[in-house]
């Protein structure tokens, strides 16, 4: 187990230092000037231009740049942000939590409905309950996320008035941020008002974001237990007399899941870097939003340092989701 | 007896009640963005401008609420010598910056603050200088770091600021955001603390509101501040609910989570003015959206076929469809917010048939084919540059002129312009200070022309030297007789079609009151106050 975690986490070290070389090189290759955009209609002076680009330090010699940039990474420096000036590592921390928490909370809603779903759908095969959660969830993962969201939005939050159309809290509610995490937050206030409305933030957020996983973890689910349910091993739990029940829940689920992990694995980081849509319309105030902002302003440090720690959130997710798996099923672990 | 004591007992309740109410009373903004920074000399943004300069802070000359003209700020009246190279202020007394959890002023606002305040945008040598960046965008692009020769403290209520150069601009500019006075005192105290950062995150001004707390993407609180120099506010608090989609501004104002929304989509004005709780309030914009020609490329260098041009252009139908009644037809370079300027009278009418006929007359109308560059992106001015493009690309069909419309990435699109790789280009300009030199200087002299800001790169000597007179003149009536006179040769030169000024709306539920939409584009709550019960 060990020597596998080992083995994982030296194939890290080259895939981040290809990370930082792509994304460094990516982003200055791509048209666009951080100088130009920030001087709009209004434009920049030669010499202001050449004034502006030795403050930033973009004069140097592009690869002089990323030796730089290397060694500042090396020693826990993302540099600062060009729009606002402020340290890259301490504007992704006061962003995180918020993408975490909305990205945990919509990852749970899947699973807790995806799974018996998938098993309801893969047990009930070529019924009228198998197609009708085959055809949910294929809606699901084909509906655009803009129309989705406001869908409900006008249903739920403008016309019946039951949920808030946006934001995390309310603002008659001031919530100290400790941990950063809002439904933790207040409960540290010990402010029952206060945590009911940050759920009832989370409501629509969470049924967005959980839409396409949860079709894509539905399907899955469904098509591994198919496959489990006809292995000689099942017909002879039942032979042998074995609840349904059990046959499924016990012998069946438990070997169908080790796919469905991997997923849930690959959807989790899905879900973390690219709830840019989410973010935006709902006003959440997470990184995805903030890195689109970056790329759209050629803000290099926000852009460079957001991938790098996002990619560093990616690679972590796998490892673990690796460790699961060997936990999940013992023959790994050979 | 029992009655009189319980009436007294219910109106006294009853008062402290509504009392309470007052004083708790929040508005909520749903702005559309996150300010780059708290301090407005760093910046160019709008957004960071209504989070900052227009809640937090004021200038020593501001603007009067919902106009462009200028008023005492916190310089009570100032003089101006008969060479106008200096300008005496004399400032307001008992002024009290903000009272904060982070800062308690130990003076009033004097002299020394206004010093700081313009020379850590001026002085390369100042430790502030470098602080944040030290990027002071505005200040430079006004001309203020060559404009300014000096500023003197004479007493702790007296300030004179001595010019290189007479120029009538000045008092506009000294009312934009980048002026704010900032508190030497915070910043001497931030400077001992070894974090002069925070003079720039954490602010501290003299203005209606001042800062509480900040949540990047989320939210910006301010409270009322009590001490302020013009009454404390009638709003308790406010609060910026940072939504960057316009769709769900909408929505949040019509469920009531905020009472007035930052730029709504030109689609949803209609459904807004039908809605019985919201109030649409509009103004033509400052700004003026246009399709300029490059006179040192061919055929453009051709003044005729420039002029062929402004005929063969539905201007009405670029209305109709772009702007979908959001704008008007601009028939002069500047809009009509400014001095309620009205367009030179020989602005062309769109005709056809007349623009055929001059393009014949040249002789090279025969197989024309020219570039339209149509920006990528959607500014205040141009809804939709490239649906607009098609459309100029259709009425010069039917005048027999091929075009191919060009686009490129917004920063690339404006560096290639500026070094003149385009035959024709849309582009537009927001103003800065309500002056019309803002938009006759850097769009079409001849020294914009060199550095490439004049898109047309047309100079004209004779216009030149008219807008550079009105510039140094600082008699209004003249320097209007002089703006009609250079706009008739702008107009008879043609280097642009001048295509619309947006309309501005500004959206807000009805029990919001004495809110007042600014023709420079940004919103102040100062003197607004909130009717009836909050949700």
């Amino acid at each position: 187990m060990l020597q596998i975690l080992f083995r994982r986490l030296l194939l890290v070290i080259p895939t981040f230092i290809g990370i930082v070389a792509l994304t460094f090189f990516l982003i200055r290759l791509a048209p666009g000037d951080p100088i130009l955009l920030i001087a709009g209609e209004h434009g920049v002076s030669a010499e202001r231009y050449a004034e502006l680009q030795q403050q930033l330090g973009y004069d140097r010699p592009l690869f002089i740049q990323f030796i730089d940039y290397l060694w500042q990474v090396l020693h826990g420096n993302l540099g600062l942000s060009v729009v606002t000036q402020t340290p890259v590592l301490e504007e992704f921390t006061s962003l995180f939590p918020a993408t975490l928490e909305l990205s945990l909370i919509a990852m749970l809603l899947a699973v807790l409905i995806a799974i018996p779903a998938g098993v309801m759908a893969a047990v009930k095969r070529n019924t009228i309950i198998d197609h009708s959660i085959t055809t949910i969830s294929l809606i699901g993962y084909s509906m655009p996320i803009f129309w989705w969201a406001l869908l409900l939005i006008l249903l739920f939050s403008v016309n019946l008035g039951w949920l808030p159309v946006a934001g995390r809290l309310n603002f008659l509610y001031d919530i100290e941020a400790v941990t950063g995490f809002m439904l933790i937050d207040t409960l540290i206030a010990n402010d029952r008002g206060a945590f009911v409305d940050a759920l009832h933030h989370l409501i629509l957020p969470a049924i967005v974001l959980a839409t396409i996983p949860l079709a894509v973890i539905t399907r899955m689910t469904r098509s591994s237990m198919l496959e489990v349910l006809r292995q000689d091993y099942i017909r002879t739990a039942r032979a042998k007399g074995v609840s349904e029940f059990s046959v499924i829940f016990k012998h069946a689920l438990r070997n169908a899941l080790i796919p469905v992990i991997t997923v849930i694995g690959l959807q989790t980081s899905i879900l973390m870097t690219g709830a840019i849509l989410t973010e935006t319309i709902f006003s959440w105030p997470g990184i995805g939003k903030w890195l689109l902002e970056a790329v759209y302003r050629r803000d290099y440090p926000v852009v460079q340092g957001g991938v790098l720690l996002i990619a560093g959130l990616v690679i972590l997710v796998n490892v673990l989701v690796d460790m699961l798996y060997v936990l999940v099923n013992p023959r790994l672990r050979q | 007896m029992f009655y009189k004591i319980l009436t007294t007992v219910v109106v006294l309740s009853s008062m402290l009640w509504s009392m309470q109410f007052a004083m708790a009373s929040t508005l909520v903004y749903c702005s559309e963005g996150s300010p780059e920074t708290f301090n407005p000399q760093l910046s160019t943004s709008g957004t960071t401008f209504d989070a900052s300069s227009r809640q937090l802070y004021n200038r020593l000359l501001e603007f009067k609420p919902g106009t462009t003209e200028i008023v005492p700020g916190l310089a009570l009246r100032w003089e101006v010598s008969k060479d106008g190279l200096e300008y005496t202020f004399v400032l307001r007394p008992n002024v009290s910056f903000h009272s904060t959890k982070y800062f308690t002023p130990g003076r009033f606002f004097n002299a020394e603050d206004v010093l700081f305040s313009f020379n850590r945008q001026r002085d390369t040598s100042s430790p502030w200088y470098t602080v944040s960046g030290g990027v002071y965008k505005y200040f430079n692009d006004m001309g203020f770091n060559k404009l300014i020769k000096d500023v003197i403290k004479l007493d702790d209520n007296l300030v004179k600021i001595v010019l290189n150069n007479p120029d009538s601009t000045f008092l506009s500019n000294l009312a934009m955001d980048f002026s704010s006075i900032l508190s030497k005192q915070y910043a001497d105290a931030m400077m001992i603390a070894g974090t002069p950062e925070k003079l720039d995150l954490k602010p501290v001004g003299t203005g209606p509101f001042m800062f509480v707390k900040y949540e990047k993407d989320a939210f910006i609180r301010y409270q009322a501040h009590p001490s302020y120099w013009k009454g404390m506010e009638e709003l308790d608090k406010l609060v910026f609910a940072i939504t960057v989609d316009p769709s769900v501004r909408y929505a949040r104002l019509r469920a009531g989570e905020c009472h007035v929304m930052a730029y709504p989509l030109p689609s949803d004005i209609k459904s807004m003015k039908k809605n019985p709780s919201i109030k649409v309030a509009e103004q033509a914009g400052l700004n003026t959206a246009y399709w300029a020609f490059n006179t040192r490329k061919a055929p453009f260098d051709n003044l005729l076929v420039r002029q062929a041009m402004n005929y063969a252009i539905n201007r009405q139908a670029i209305l109709d469809v772009i702007y979908k009644g959001t704008g008007t037809i601009a028939s002069s370079v500047i809009p009509p917010t400014i001095w309620d300027w009205k367009g030179p009278d020989n602005d062309y009418v769109y005709n056809p048939d007349r623009a055929k006929k001059i393009l014949a007359s040249t002789g090279i109308a025969d197989d024309l084919e020219i570039d339209i560059w149509a920006m990528p992106v959607q500014r205040p001015y141009n809804p939709n540059a490239r649906k607009m493009a098609t459309l100029i690309q259709q009425d010069l069909h039917k005048v027999g002129i091929k075009a191919n419309i060009v686009t490129y990435e917004w920063g690339t699109y404006l560096k290639k312009s500026r070094e003149g790789e385009h035959q024709t280009i849309l582009l537009g300009w927001t103003g800065d200070n309500g002056d019309p030199d803002n938009f006759f200087t850097p769009l079409l002299s001849c020294a914009a022309a060199e550095t490439g800001n004049n898109r047309s790169f047309w100079c004209n000597e004779q216009f030149n030297s008219l807008i550079s007179l009105a510039r140094i003149e600082s008699d209004m009536q003249k320097r209007k007789k002089l703006y009609k006179r250079a706009e008739l040769i702008f107009k008879q030169d043609a280097p642009w079609l001048t295509i619309a000024h947006s309309v501005r709306f500004q959206p807000y539920l009805s029990k919001v009151q004495g809110l007042k939409i600014d023709p420079l584009g940004g919103i102040y709550f100062s003197g607004v106050s909130l009717k009836g019960a909050l949700k």
